[in-house]
């Protein structure tokens, strides 16, 4: 059997998370009632025109900036003719012949070390409203909220060819993008949506590379697994029909995950004629060299930095701060917590040991983690100065986690305190001390190891809330007295 | 005097010092209106009820002392391609029969703060496509002139009320020559102005690049001051040009040792009696102290293709989006969304408009797009650039604004690009975004209104202005 390798690109549209849309001041808030944020410009009413929202074009660059990208100092807008219902005008505004960013690169780890992908353009585009089928009336129903929310679309060059370098390619354009904080991207929610150009070609024996081969386009991969599912599929499916002597055809197809295939979506004779042009309504988009290094300047510390400085400056291990920043909401909380508590590898401890084991147990997405700096930082301080145990601290932080409960204030109602717990404690010993008559003459006697037992006993008493080391002072004075 | 003989200028004044009523002035016109327009067809809408409240609200402010804006009362028909909210506005197409804007154009929004009364929309050919408004869905309309005659298009219907008194001022559209043809078949001024000095908020687009909303009037004057009202910067167009404007104050002004460049061999071929008033016009010019010389344009010849592939082209794109989904005609006979698309398409566009979609479309299409669209693109730009290096040296270019005169209704030539070629002399303001003024310089021996056409440089409005001042008092 012949040896086949896959060429794959991607396009990624992103949605970018702008207060109002890219050509009209509504708002793009998710989930609003149907056709609630609209107004004449995005339904395409006759005689409205559109008006560039120019912090589509800061975010656009910023993104260019971080992936290595030429931001354009002209670009231009065109239109992409094609008559479908959710598209108000029948034409989208997006950027074929000059777009703002171009010839990119981000760099993945793969098995085989570091690896460059490039990244061909980005450009910035409409998003169109959503169709919703009623099957009860058999009628099809707009909603045009979506109309004309922002997205960027980054186009890769055919560089990956594994599923794991597609992965790891997309997990590091989600992770610049949200350290640029310029978009969710949920795959989920449609926020970050790849389409996949998939080709095989033969592996020569003598390592020549190969022409390509012809390729298709695989749409509605919703999740990672999909993805990754979808191209092994494709590959086969390519690899057989070329083995059967046949050929591929270029098409796009849909990928259906519950069923594990793809089905061709338009194959037909109709490869879309767009009829793009120059859209009139817009001016060239043109930046100075200022607003880019403007852009440039404002940029957060990306993930590489992160590290670097978690490790210096926090003196942590490289692995804490390797996951630690694989989560943009989890470093916010870190350098909050120790910027009011200090002990940098303690709060490493707690997001890494028990802020994981609770998002996991509650299956939140990690980036929707809402753990207040503020409250942490009283728990470890608390545990520290041994005002509560490691157990109670756990106990309040399960709270904290899941209900944003008041630490202080928990511990005070439930009396968890250790100092309240004092005299408590203190007819707990006495308690013990009277059951264990032996063990107290033993001591006296010079068995040291019957003062371990004595600690023992009195824990299990005070089911483990009470702290060690106050145990330690308040027997040691009872037996001395 | 006939209040409807007054000039907007006087009339204003005359409100404002109560010597008329703009109650009384809306009402002469509707009046004029009830006599003329059973004939005339020059509107699509009236809407005469709430002009006379409109009036009465001015009377009342200046009852008051208020200051009712630089238009008060002053009757104003608006073309039917410009949105006004909570009244019809049709394009001249049935695709738009029932379509009643949420929102007013920005020239709507002007004119009506200047205290402008619109008494209706006007007549025109469908989409603006055309230069006799004979392609309107809603009837022709007739030259008040010579009824038998085209009023010119596609702001036939603007025209035509103005030249008739069933309204004081209008506004037009002038993507090739819309405003210009018709007002000088009609014997009234009309001005394109400079690209970018007139919001296109609201007006419907046809060629995005090439056209702006522009005044007609009966005199020059009206014409500067309705201008002064409607242009300026608006957020709402992007290609909106911040600057101050000011054209009103341009009237009066000598024209002693001014350039003015008439070019010859256009290629056309020219009515004698047109090429006769050009010479009567630039001995009159001479004669008010301005310099006059013939010029040669080299390319004239492809003035018309790049115009009609450039328009066309984005007509395809700007039309796509009456479709029966949203708003206007749908044609209920369908079983699927693209039959409904190609049903209602069919029967709800007229024949021009699909000719230019089509036309559009294909110069657009992969394979075609950079032999047609962008090689006209390219044609576009020399063009500019010709006329450029003609304004580095004269103030203004002299030609006719037809190489016809008005033509009897239903007898246009029957081929689409002869049609087409008539716009000859105004395209080329549209082309370069050079405004252009066309005024009458008096009548022909038949009685039909002559005119010639004033081009400048971008935002150079004031060289025209004064000049079509000068032609049209001597």
């Amino acid at each position: 059997m012949k040896q086949y390798e896959k060429v794959i690109g991607l396009e990624v549209h992103v949605e970018l998370n702008t207060n109002t849309k890219i050509f009209c001041g509504c708002s793009t808030k998710f989930g609003a009632k149907p056709n609630s944020q609209t107004c004449p410009v995005c339904m395409a009413m006759p005689g409205t025109l559109p008006v560039l929202n120019e912090k589509v074009v800061k975010h656009a660059v910023a993104v260019g900036l971080a992936t290595n990208c030429r931001i354009s100092e002209f670009s231009r807008f065109d239109r992409k003719n094609y008559f479908y219902p959710d598209n108000p005008q029948n034409y989208q505004i997006s950027q074929l012949y000059m777009p703002i960013c171009h010839d990119g690169y981000v760099e993945v780890e793969t098995d085989c070390g570091m690896k460059r992908i490039g990244i061909h353009e980005i450009h910035m585009e409409e998003d169109a409203g959503k169709l919703i089928h009623d099957d009860k009336t058999g009628c099809s129903l707009i909603d045009f909220n979506r109309a004309g929310v922002p997205l960027i679309e980054i186009v890769s060059e055919p560089d990956m060819s594994s599923a794991d370098e597609v992965i790891a390619y997309l997990e590091k354009l989600r992770l610049i993008i949200k350290y640029l904080g310029v978009s969710d991207c949920k795959l989920n929610e449609g926020s970050m949506r790849a389409d996949v150009n998939i080709s095989v070609r033969e592996v020569s024996c003598n390592g020549e590379k190969m022409p390509y081969g012809t390729r298709t386009e695989m749409k509605n991969l919703n999740s990672f697994r999909a993805i990754r599912h979808a191209i092994e599929n494709e590959a086969s499916r390519q690899i057989e029909v070329i083995e059967n002597g046949g050929h591929v055809i270029m098409e796009t197809r849909r990928w259906d995950e519950e069923n594990g295939k793809s089905y061709p979506m338009r194959s037909k004779e109709d490869s879309k004629d767009y009829r793009y042009f120059p859209d009139p309504d817009l001016m060239p988009l043109i930046l100075s060299k200022e607003y880019i290094n403007k852009v440039a300047e404002n940029r957060p510390e990306f993930r590489e930095e992160k590290i670097a400085r978690y490790v210096n400056e926090y003196k942590i291990p490289k692995y804490d701060a390797g996951i630690l920043t694989l989560n943009v909401a989890m470093t916010g909380i870190f350098e909050e917590t120790v910027k009011l508590c200090g002990l940098p590898k303690k709060v490493s401890n707690w997001l890494l040991g028990e802020t994981m084991r609770l998002i996991k147990e509650s299956e939140t997405d990690p980036e929707d983690i809402n753990v207040s700096p503020e409250k942490l930082s009283t728990i470890i301080k608390m545990c520290e100065n041994g005002s509560i145990n490691n157990t109670v601290a756990k106990e309040v932080f399960e709270k904290v986690f899941y209900e944003n409960t008041d630490p202080e204030e928990y511990i005070k109602t439930n009396n968890l305190l250790m100092e309240s717990k004092k005299e408590e404690l203190a007819s707990i010993i006495d308690t013990v001390l009277s059951e264990n008559g032996k063990s107290v003459d033993d001591y006296r006697n010079g068995k040291d190891r019957a003062f371990g037992f004595l600690v023992g006993q009195v824990m299990k008493a005070t089911k483990g809330k009470a702290n060690p080391a106050v145990i330690n002072k308040l027997l040691m004075e009872k037996l001395k007295s | 005097m006939e209040l409807m003989d007054l000039t907007a200028k006087k009339a204003v004044e005359m409100i404002k010092n109560k010597e008329i009523s703009a109650t009384e002035l809306v009402k002469a016109h509707i009046s004029q209106i009830e006599k003329k327009e059973d004939i005339l067809n020059s509107f699509i809408s009236l809407d005469m009820e709430n002009a006379l409240t409109e009036a009465k609200k001015t009377d009342e402010m200046i009852g008051r002392g208020e200051d009712a804006g630089a238009l008060a009362g002053i009757p104003i028909a608006v073309k039917d391609n410009i949105c006004t909210e909570g009244l019809r506005t049709t394009c001249g197409s049935k695709m738009l029969e029932s379509f009643v804007p949420s929102y007013d154009a920005e020239v709507v929004r002007r004119i009506r703060k200047a205290g402008a009364i619109i008494i209706g929309k006007t007549n025109m050919d469908e989409f603006a496509m055309g230069n006799s408004t004979e392609t309107s869905a809603y009837g022709v309309c007739r030259n008040p002139r010579n009824t038998d005659l085209v009023p010119g298009g596609s702001s036939g219907g603007s025209c035509a009320a103005v030249a008739s008194c069933e309204s004081m001022l209008a506004l037009g559209s002038d993507t090739g020559g819309s405003v210009r043809q018709p007002a000088a078949f009609c014997g009234v001024v009309g001005i394109k102005p400079t690209y970018g000095t007139v919001s296109r908020y609201g007006l419907v687009s046809y060629g995005s690049s090439l056209e702006q909303v522009g005044p007609v009037a009966k005199t020059v004057e009206d014409c500067a001051l309705t201008l002064d009202v409607i242009s300026g910067y608006d957020r709402k167009d992007s290609t909106s040009v911040k600057r101050e404007y000011g054209f009103s104050d341009m009237t009066g002004q000598s024209i002693k040792g001014m350039k003015i460049a008439v070019p010859i061999s256009s290629g056309a071929v020219v009515d004698n009696d047109i090429c006769k008033n050009m010479e009567e016009t630039v001995y009159k010019l001479k004669n008010a102290g301005a310099i006059v010389e013939e010029i040669e344009m080299t390319l004239d010849d492809y003035v018309v293709p790049a115009y009609y592939t450039i328009a066309s082209a984005e007509a395809s794109s700007n039309l796509s989006r009456f479709d029966g989904v949203k708003y206007g005609y749908r044609n209920n006979n369908y079983e699927d969304l693209h039959k409904m698309y190609k049903n209602t398409r069919t029967v709800g566009f007229g024949t021009e408009v699909k000719r230019r979609i089509m036309l559009g479309t294909f110069a657009l299409s992969s394979g075609y797009y950079e032999d047609y669209y962008l090689r006209a693109m390219k044609v576009r730009a020399l063009i500019a650039e010709e006329y450029k290096n003609v304004f580095d040296n004269y103030d203004v270019i002299m030609t006719p604004v037809s190489p016809v005169k008005p033509w009897n209704i239903g007898e246009g030539a029957k081929l689409p690009v002869e049609t087409y070629k008539k716009d000859i002399f105004t395209i080329a303001a549209n082309l370069t975004g050079m405004p252009a003024i066309s005024v009458p310089t008096g009548l022909y021996e038949e009685g039909i209104p002559s005119a010639v056409q004033f081009m400048a440089d971008c935002f150079k409005e004031t060289n025209i202005i004064k000049v079509a001042h000068i032609i049209e008092t001597v």
